[in-house]
């Protein structure tokens, strides 16, 4: 064990881990957008809405994360029709491309789990409010919203732990997050063990912090 | 004691066993993703001028061997862990990677070189031919300012853990932008999709996926060598400790040694570099 080693790539990776953050937090900013807007078509009546949601969450839940990356990153980047196209401006950059894969694969996992929170409230909740003159579109804000997001915290509070460790792919369409800096310092170092150990206990911490921050909503949210 | 038991044990005991069956044959790593140095077939066969190479020396050094292949990022690691015995995977002889594991003679020269695609700006530099960074002097100098001017504020692409991600590194043109990736195949689709303004390897690396892709990848500026660029390519091998291990491992620098010379002198390495690269890289 080179512990010199160890303490000295504690900063280098403590400095990539803004990355790994500045990755995570707009994946699931984006993602969480995504989420609720395929829920709610998916329990849309309209068969062509609801297949379509139906469709991309089994395709983006379907296939690797990794798979994903690539064909967004290398695989459009092959195709000149969009390489001369706008789209260019943004998937050019190996960072857009990332929260790009990320958003689309946590938004599949976030719309089925806000669609089951919302399919577990029960009818009484909403006929309860119809039955006092409130709209629908109120009860829907007031009531069915808040109560998916309650219902939705503890599967989703997993969501973002998984995303955090999803985020470590990025490292290979050559962005420097954590797991991409640790493999540079190695690829000096020849050592993976000492570094491996250090990226990963980062990672660990922050899964702590999130995993207690979700247990901590839980139950302020309690009712 | 039931049949069950003695199946489970006997499968054990065949796991410990291969490895130490084989013990005598020695594996050798390449990478499998560096044309025309080593590569793989439409099939999944390794191929290549290192692979072929790898044979020879086998037959020259009278052993069994097993070519296994390893990502390029832990190609190093991997030897020390004992997964192989031996690196053949276009690795550059550096004082870097010396302070870690031992090399042989080398056995062929690799000629480092930017590439850009037809049409950038920095086509046409003013440099010379070939510039070597051990021996220095006010033309390499020049030279070095030139292509400083030229990289600045361009996106340069390398393949990972690589002398030339080494060269970019070590600040002798300057700071540049620096994109690194797993293999060369990524850095090669990120040249002709555009991502990357210039990209640095072995100038044969560019020339086989230009000849092979058809994508109008050009050579620019001078080759590259010494410095950071090390002195050509040998077989990696680790360090000898003590114990039988460890003089396993010292025998078979001597056996390598002995291999590349003969090798060389009957004239096996002009002709597979000359078939793999075109031109005679051997050294």
């Amino acid at each position: 064990m080179d512990l010199e080693l160890m303490i000295n790539s504690f900063p280098k990776l403590l400095n990539a881990t803004v990355v790994t953050l500045k990755l995570l937090s707009l994946s699931l900013l984006f993602g969480l957008f995504i989420g609720l807007l395929f829920a709610i078509m998916r329990m849309n009546n309209n068969f062509i809405i609801n297949k379509f949601a139906y469709g991309y969450s089994y395709l983006f839940r379907g296939t690797p994360l990794l798979v994903q990356i690539f064909i967004i990153y290398f695989g459009f980047g092959q195709i000149e029709f969009i390489r001369s196209s706008f789209l260019w401006v943004v998937l050019k950059e190996p960072y857009w491309c990332a929260i790009i894969a990320f958003a689309l694969n946590t938004g599949a996992y976030t719309s089925e789990i806000l669609r089951s929170a919302f399919q577990t409230i029960k009818k009484g909740y909403v006929e309860a409010g119809k039955s006092l003159g409130i709209s629908s579109k109120i009860i829907f804000y007031k009531i069915q919203i808040p109560i998916a997001i309650r219902q939705s915290l503890p599967a989703y509070g997993n969501e973002i732990i998984l995303m955090l460790k999803g985020t470590s792919l990025a490292s290979t369409v050559t962005l420097m997050d954590l797991t991409g800096v640790a493999k540079y310092i190695i690829s000096t170092t020849f050592k993976p063990i000492e570094v491996f150990i250090v990226a990963g206990s980062i990672y660990l911490f922050m899964t702590f912090l999130i995993h207690n921050f979700i247990k901590f909503l839980e139950r302020k949210y309690n009712y | 004691m039931n049949i069950f038991k003695k199946t489970i044990i006997s499968v054990l005991a065949s796991l410990f066993i291969t490895t130490s069956v084989y013990a005598d044959k020695i594996k050798i790593g390449t990478e499998g993703a560096y044309p025309p140095w080593n590569s793989k077939d439409a099939s999944g066969k390794l191929i290549g001028f290192e692979v072929e190479l790898a044979w020879t020396l086998c037959r020259y050094i009278g052993k069994q061997c097993e070519i296994v292949e390893q990502d390029w990022d832990g190609m190093i690691p991997a030897l020390l862990m004992r997964k192989f015995d031996a690196i053949m995977a276009g690795m550059s002889i550096t004082d870097e990677r010396l302070k870690t594991i031992n090399f042989s003679q080398g056995y062929a020269d690799e000629v480092a070189q930017l590439a850009v695609m037809k049409g950038s700006d920095l086509e046409g530099m003013d440099t010379p031919s070939g510039i070597n960074l051990s021996i220095g002097g006010s033309s390499v100098k020049k030279a070095l300012k030139t292509i400083e001017g030229a990289l600045a504020g361009k996106t340069v692409c390398v393949q990972t853990a690589t002398i030339h991600q080494n060269f970019l590194d070590s600040g002798d043109v300057g700071s540049v932008n620096v994109r690194t990736y797993k293999t060369q195949d990524e850095v090669n689709l990120d040249l002709a999709a555009g991502r990357c303004d210039v990209a640095l390897a072995a100038a044969v690396a560019f020339t086989d996926y230009a000849d092979k892709s058809g994508k109008p990848v050009v050579l620019v500026g001078p080759t590259f060598s010494g410095g950071a660029f090390g002195n050509g390519v040998g077989v990696g091998i680790r360090k000898g400790g003590s114990g039988a291990i460890g003089e396993r491992d010292a025998q078979l620098l001597k056996d390598f040694n002995m291999a590349i010379n003969k090798a060389r002198k009957n004239g096996d390495i002009s002709r597979i570099a000359t078939k793999w690269f075109g031109f005679d890289a051997s050294m």
